[in-house]
């Protein structure tokens, strides 16, 4: 099941790199087609999926490497299934911008529907080998993505993404190792066991540790090397850097990506291993960790205000949106026991990285077709007025702007509001300095919105037209999504809440 | 012990001289009239002829027997009789291309009695008949090296050759008295009976190191190796080629079969840090100092005789080290590299002696493009050089391996002997050796020629036999060393 | 019988010498028979290997030189396959990236064919002077092929090339030597000396003896400088062949014979060794950086790759060996690819490497598909998953975890290290957008190098996704008796 899932989208590119040369003008619709067939694929698994159970489901295994403890297992609980819709959702998005753009080479729409396979094994993978692999892949694809589509002035961005991350990647299978020669295994359910019995802790201080390296340190240290390789994925402040460069040199549809799906693998590693198999660690460097979680909402949200570049406007506010997850994650992780905090900041982390994922995925596309038409300008003087010349697009894009800020009735609201509602019962400190956020995004929201829509329109500007059929073709769906989730959160609040309530008894207690 | 029995055990000498007697008369005649009714090809064939009519003696001889130790013959004696026999062969295909132009006939003449020397040198078990067979075998090789008078370069090389090799002979013959003295015996196995009941004394130590100087000559151990370079370098090819086989076979030989024999209760110990006076250690510094001045020195040349010279030299030091083990194992590994080695020294004089026929000269910048040239020496050439270096599949590197072996065993099983040192100190030289070969076929290989001046290419169909049997040897017994070693050890077995 | 592997390829080198010269182009045909026949009988003995039966198999067992106790002893275990497969691999795509030799190609092939056959022999030897005797034959061969068909500085690379493998041999020659010496058994066997008893002062001098005779081969920092000068003066084929198998056989060779022989000197010298390979990994990257020839960035790396291998041989754990086997294996057909596409696609193409030259040529429009080689190339050499390189480094790292800890981030480092001087290669050579030069178009790919590159590109990701049986064929190697007493070592330490 699961793997039909991922070799839709593999067949697919394989399909479109190797169609025969006539066909240039289809290769976009083969491309969206067999993404959409994934979205269909994966809707299928939804209908099947038992949203009451918190057991792994749909579960392949299968021998695989033995010899170090490789095997292929793929399951899908809520946690899942929610990032694979979402994929499902996001990718076929950025596609259709894609081609808005123009784009009909081959390579790169291939390389899209690779990276959308990829995505699929990260977040069902069970074992850990099987998941870096996926994890690890997805580089590729993205970095080739930003630097061959990101033009001539692109120079550092993607050596730079593509290091960073390979550094944290590094850490993360380092630390790993170190689990494995501790505890023989990579499967996460039993490491997760392992975990919350206090034994993987023992295991690795007694493996691991010498006459200058401590068992607490030992342990320390692996925890520090996944919490590095998660963290740069998301981004946590200050592992941010290579962001706001390589969203801003990538192609509109690449960052659609980048943000909408790819910073959601971090989220979901800290989600499926973070927690699960390090409480010991996570609670007693709960403190900085929080205060981090702290600064990336704040620092992101007042950086995005300085920008002038949209592009990098929308990059900031979306780690800024991240830091919440974040926040969400590390309250949650806590034993300070307030009631039904935890399941309320889990659950809120998790509406709150589907929402985001669609929210600033939209945003972007925005962004691009304001930079489709005005010629590769970005910058926020360049625009005014855009109101009257562009109705449609400006109140679609102003859906998303308010969705993003967090206005009730939106997507953004109730994710946000979980979050917060959990949060401020286990960690008030960190939630009341995190409010900063929530007011800096209005701010910026604001400030677009004056700016662009409203404003005077600047001397040379040249004509404005108005959203086409395909575009707004395009963002319709989401923008429906945004309304439909602030309203009614249940469906996707069901897919994920067993497997919330499981998460968040492990804390509870 | 008649003469019949005499004459029996001496056939295969006999008949060397009798052929050596028709070729200088043959010689002669075609020298006294003006015309010439004897080429040297058909003097060359004889004298071929000769010798493989005494290696066919050698076969019919009884399988052991000995003339009151003067002359004795026995499996090892017989097998390295061939050997030498072999080395005279080989070096004759040399003679009508390369020998000097003028008395062909008595240049073929002394290679036969050098042979007929060497020989009895082989089989001869007493200090006595021992000089004065290396003296017949010198005294013709002198006059060969000198052969080409006209040349400064080969009179130089005669001059030096006979002056050094007559001071040694004194030394050898002054060692040999002083032994004789002590031990009232001139047979090497009763010298050796002799000793196990005598202490040991000043003067007869000084009497083993001057024997052991004396044939440190012969076999061109550094420090009396000078006369070498400038031999290797002056003489004609044939002759050079024959001193540096058939010459430096009989003199190892001749002392692994001394050491044997007599001096094997009197050896010492070189061992690092536990030097015991014998003549081991002084076997030792032989051959450290060979190896390495022979090393350095070649490592500076542009002439590839004299190269070749520097690097017999430090061949002789590898060889030595074979000896101080004292056991026949070493023996039989000393044995085996002298024979590959006599062979890759005649096949390597082969190619120099083309290459000096074609360009004028031997330095290393002469052999510059001789890959294009003649194929097919430059591949023989190849194999000489490599072997030489020792690397496999070529003989060369068993040798060398079987050498450092039975040095580093020692007699005893168990820990390595003391030796260590010394093998590691070869085997570090070696790699050093490596470079100046590979400097060589360097030119041969991956220069182009000087400049084309017309001359003939390919390689001449005799020196073609000459070294296709001989690297065909190199690379066969790299191959299956077991064939030489086989018979080598059985004799050395059956002599105990 | 396995011998066939080798016989094969020196019948093929012999082939080669006589044949005619107007039959001339056959010479690639007959190359690619042998190398091709040897890949064959490798996969077929990978397929066959018994897990029932000894650890050996397909044993021939004559007597050779039995004055020395020299026997003509060869068999294969799993770790001798899996090398045999690397060298089929190697030797099939070697001769197809020198499709267009055209000096001399009876030659070329010869004497790469008679590396071919030695590497082959090195890896079935049972009997340590046999195994001496392959490891020999390789340096001339070599020392020609770069001379003869190299590029830069051709003279100096072969020489210095040759002079250290010479020098590293004299190590490994004494040490072979001692071992047979001091074992009093008479016998040059494997499995004799390894069974003998040696003193621990014995041991003590003789294990870093032949240890680094053979280590200098793999590229043991801080002697290495000699492959990238060796690997980039040399033609393609040969580049391809010498970092691919060439240095294997040097670690082969200390997994092999070095450490069974003298655990005791092992155990005491593991800890040198592992300094020495994360000095290895890490310098190399670091000297990888600051090249602008793109064929030295991949020789350095090579020192880098050799150093994880090395790093895998110290640790002396069962999990840190075999992964130091599967990255020999992975290194070879990696350095194989990358060799091949700056050797042969790109070099010959624009007669130049110079990084910034070669972003001139704005190579992702102008030879596509090369770039594309390049960029898997590239993944597998940071050892992104699904890779081979990536079970064999995560292997050593594991096992590099139970042993010293610390090396973990050496390893660590030296990925990261890795990954960002392949990038730079990649970036500035390969996807550099500069401004149009009116430079003539390159000619396309020719049929060869799209086969012989797809070959080792389905090798290094199907030895990615599915190593296991690779990984089984290693392990079953490691199980058998040889290996007994170093994987002992760590475990009676407290």
């Amino acid at each position: 099941m699961i793997t039909a899932l991922i070799l839709i989208p593999l067949a697919a590119a394989l399909c479109v790199a190797l169609a025969p040369s006539g066909w240039e003008k289809r290769l976009g619709g083969l491309a969206l087609a067999g993404s959409l067939a994934a979205l269909a694929w994966s809707g299928i698994l939804w209908i099947g999926f038992d949203a009451a159970s918190a057991a792994p489901q749909f579960v392949e295994a299968r021998s695989w490497i033995p010899a170090v403890g490789g095997e292929y297992i793929l399951q899908m609980d809520g946690i899942s299934l929610l990032l694979v819709l979402l994929t499902g959702l996001v990718v076929p998005f950025s596609l259709a911008a894609a081609l808005r753009s123009g784009w009909q080479d081959r390579i790169s729409l291939a390389m899209i529907l690779v990276l959308q396979s990829l995505l699929y094994g990260c977040f069902t993978a069970g074992n850990f080998l099987l998941w870096f692999l996926f994890w690890e892949l997805t580089l590729i694809p993205a970095y080739l993505l930003i630097k061959l589509r990101g033009g001539p002035e692109e120079t550092t961005a993607a050596m730079r993404f593509m290091v960073m991350t390979l550094v944290g990647g590094v850490a993360m299978l380092a630390a790993f190792l170190g689990l494995y020669a501790a505890a023989g295994t990579f499967d996460f359910l039993r490491l997760a066991e392992l975990g919350r019995s206090g034994e993987l802790t023992a295991a690795v201080g007694a493996t691991l540790s010498t006459n200058w390296l401590s068992p607490e340190t030992a342990a320390a240290l692996v925890f520090g090397g996944v919490l590095l390789g998660l963290a740069v994925k998301v981004p946590m402040w200050p592992l941010h850097i290579w962001l706001p460069d390589a969203y801003e040199k990538a192609p509109t549809a690449v960052s659609m990506l980048l943000t909408g799906i790819l910073s959601k693998m971090g989220i979901y590693g800290f989600l499926r291993i973070l927690v699960p198999v390090f409480p010991d660690q996570l609670e007693r460097f709960l403190t900085p960790l929080l205060w981090l979680a702290v600064a990336t909402i704040v620092l992101a949200a007042l950086a995005a205000l300085a920008q002038r570049d949209l592009k990098r406007m929308v990059a900031y506010s979306s780690i800024s949106h991240l830091g919440y997850c974040l926040l969400g994650l590390f309250a949650a992780a806590g034993t300070v026991t307030a009631a039904s905090g935890h399941s309320a900041a889990l659950s809120g982390v998790l509406l709150q990285t589907f929402n985001h994922g669609i929210t600033a995925a939209a945003l972007f596309c925005f962004v691009g077709f304001l930079e489709n038409r005005s010629g590769g300008v970005r910058t926020i003087d360049a625009f005014g007025g855009l109101r009257s010349a562009a109705p449609v697009f400006c109140g679609l894009m102003g859906v998303a702007l308010f969705a993003s800020l967090g206005l009730p009735g939106l997507n953004g609201f109730v994710g946000e509001f979980l979050i917060f509602k959990g949060v401020f019962s286990l960690a008030p400190a960190a939630a009341s300095v995190a409010v900063l956020g929530l007011l800096g995004a209005a701010l910026l929201a604001m400030k677009v919105m004056l700016r662009v829509f409203h404003g005077p329109l600047p001397p040379e500007s040249k004509p404005f037209p108005d959203l086409t059929a395909g575009e707004k073709l395009t963002v319709l769906p989401a923008v429906a999504l945004m309304v439909l989730i602030g309203i009614f959160p249940q469906p996707v609040l069901t897919v994920f809440n067993a497997a919330v309530v499981q998460l968040a008894g492990y804390f509870g207690s | 012990m008649n003469y019949l029995e005499f004459l029996i055990l001496v056939l295969p000498e006999a008949v060397l001289t009798m052929t050596a007697l028709i070729v200088i008369g043959l010689g002669a005649k075609s020298g006294r009239g003006g015309a010439n009714p004897f080429s040297s090809g058909f003097l060359t064939a004889i004298g071929a002829a000769g010798i493989v009519a005494a290696g066919l003696v050698l076969a019919l001889l009884p399988a052991e027997a000995s003339l009151g130790g003067m002359l004795v013959l026995d499996p090892l004696t017989r097998l390295f009789k061939w050997v030498i026999l072999a080395m005279s062969l080989l070096t004759l295909a040399l003679v009508p291309g390369w020998a000097p132009p003028a008395h062909r006939g008595e240049y073929l003449g002394l290679i036969l009695f050098a042979t007929v020397g060497l020989s009895l040198v082989i089989s001869s078990e007493d200090l006595l008949m021992i000089f004065l067979a290396l003296e017949l075998a010198s005294l013709s090789l002198y006059i060969l090296a000198g052969y080409n008078c006209d040349d400064s370069y080969s009179a130089e090389a005669a001059m030096k050759y006979f002056l050094f090799g007559s001071i040694s002979a004194a030394f050898l013959l002054f060692g040999m008295s002083l032994v004789y003295g002590y031990t009232g015996s001139t047979h090497l196995a009763e010298i050796g009976a002799a000793l196990a009941d005598l202490p040991t004394e000043p003067i007869f130590a000084l009497g083993v190191v001057m024997m052991l100087a004396g044939l440190g000559f012969k076999v061109v151990a550094v420090p009396f190796h000078l006369w070498a370079p400038d031999a290797y370098q002056g003489a004609p090819a044939p002759s050079a080629a024959l001193i540096a086989s058939g010459s430096k076979v009989a003199g190892f030989f001749i002392l692994a079969k001394i050491l044997l024999l007599s001096f094997a209760d009197w050896d010492g110990s070189a061992d690092w840090g536990g030097f015991a006076t014998g003549w081991v250690p002084f076997l030792a510094l032989l051959a450290a100092l060979s190896m390495v001045f022979g090393n350095l020195s070649a490592l500076a040349q542009t002439s590839v005789r004299r190269l070749l010279a520097y690097s017999a030299v430090a061949h002789g030091g590898y060889i030595l080290l074979g000896l101080l083990s004292g056991g026949t194992v070493g023996i039989a590994a000393v044995l085996f590299y002298i024979t590959l080695y006599g062979m890759t020294a005649i096949g390597a004089f082969g190619v120099v002696a083309l290459v000096e026929q074609r360009r004028g000269g031997d330095s290393v910048a002469h052999f510059a493009g001789l890959a294009k040239e003649a194929p097919f020496t430059a591949g023989c050439f190849l194999v000489f050089l490599i072997s030489l270096a020792g690397i496999p599949p070529l003989a060369g590197f068993f040798g060398k391996f079987f050498l450092f072996t039975s040095a580093l065993g020692g007699s005893a099983a168990g820990d390595p002997s003391g030796l260590v040192w010394l093998v590691s100190l070869g085997l570090g030289m070696n790699v050093l050796s490596l470079y100046y070969y590979l400097r060589v076929l360097k030119q041969v290989f991956a220069r182009p020629p000087a400049e084309s001046t017309g001359h003939a290419t390919g390689t001449p169909p005799l020196l073609g036999c000459m070294l296709a049997t001989t690297a065909g040897a190199i690379i066969f017994l790299g191959c299956f060393p077991n064939l030489l070693l086989k018979p080598i050890e059985a004799a050395l077995r059956v002599v105990g | 019988m396995i011998a066939w592997t080798f016989i094969l390829a020196f019948a093929g080198a012999a082939a080669l010498l006589v044949l005619p010269k107007a039959r001339e182009s056959a010479s690639r045909w007959i190359a690619l028979a042998a190398g091709g026949g040897g890949l064959l009988i490798a996969i077929q003995h990978c397929l066959l290997y018994s897990k029932n039966t000894d650890t050996f198999q397909s044993v021939t067992n004559w007597e050779w030189i039995p004055a020395l106790g020299i026997r003509f002893h060869i068999g294969a275990d799993g770790i001798s396959l899996v090398m045999l497969l690397l060298t089929g691999l190697i030797a099939v795509t070697g001769v197809l990236f020198s499709w267009n030799v055209v000096k001399n190609p009876r030659l070329f092939f010869a004497l790469f064919l008679t590396i071919i056959g030695a590497c082959h022999g090195v890896f079935l030897s049972l009997d340590v002077f046999l195994l001496f005797f392959f490891y020999e034959l390789v340096i001339v061969p070599k020392f020609f092929l770069i001379l003869l068909w190299g590029s830069t500085n051709r003279e100096y690379g072969a020489m210095k090339l040759t002079l250290y493998s010479v020098a590293a041999s004299a190590l490994i020659f004494l040490g072979l030597m001692a071992a047979h010496v001091a074992s009093g058994t008479g016998s040059f066997g494997l499995f004799e000396l390894a069974a003998a008893d040696y003193t621990r002062g014995f041991q003590l001098w003789a294990f870093p003896v032949l240890f680094l005779g053979f280590a200098v081969l793999a590229g043991i920092w801080p002697l290495h400088t000699w492959a990238p000068t060796g690997h980039v003066a040399a033609p393609t084929a040969a580049s391809m062949l010498l970092a691919g198998v060439v240095m294997k056989l040097g670690s082969y060779g200390a997994l092999r014979v070095a450490m069974p022989l003298f655990p005791e000197g092992l155990a005491a010298w593991s800890g040198v060794i592992a300094v020495l390979a994360g000095a290895g990994v890490i310098f190399g990257a670091l000297a990888a950086f600051a090249q602008r020839d793109l064929k030295f960035v991949i020789g350095y790396s090579s020192i880098a790759h050799m150093g994880f291998v090395l790093l895998g041989l110290a640790t002396l754990n069962h999990i840190g060996l075999s992964g130091a086997v599967m990255q020999m294996f992975s290194h070879g057909l990696i350095a194989g690819l990358l060799f091949a596409v700056v050797g042969r696609m790109i070099y010959e193409r624009t007669r130049t490497r110079d990084l910034d030259e070669l972003g001139g040529f704005r190579l992702r429009h102008a030879l596509p598909a090369a770039t594309g080689v390049f960029i898997v190339a590239t993944a597998a050499s940071i050892g992104l998953p699904g890779f081979s390189g990536f079970v064999a480094e995560l292997s050593i790292l594991i096992g590099a975890w139970r042993a010293f800890p610390f090396y973990v981030l050496l390893g660590g480092i030296g990925i990261v290290l890795t990954a960002a001087f392949s990038l730079r290669a990649l970036n500035r050579a390969f996807l550099a957008e500069e401004e149009q030069t009116d430079r003539p178009p390159l000619p396309p790919l020719t049929r060869p190098e799209v086969i012989g590159a797809g070959i080792l590109v389905t090798a290094t990701v199907l030895a990615g996704i599915q190593p296991q049986p690779l990984l089984e064929l290693i392990g079953r190697g490691l199980d058998g008796p040889l290996f007994e007493a170093v994987l002992q070592i760590r475990e009676v330490r407290p």
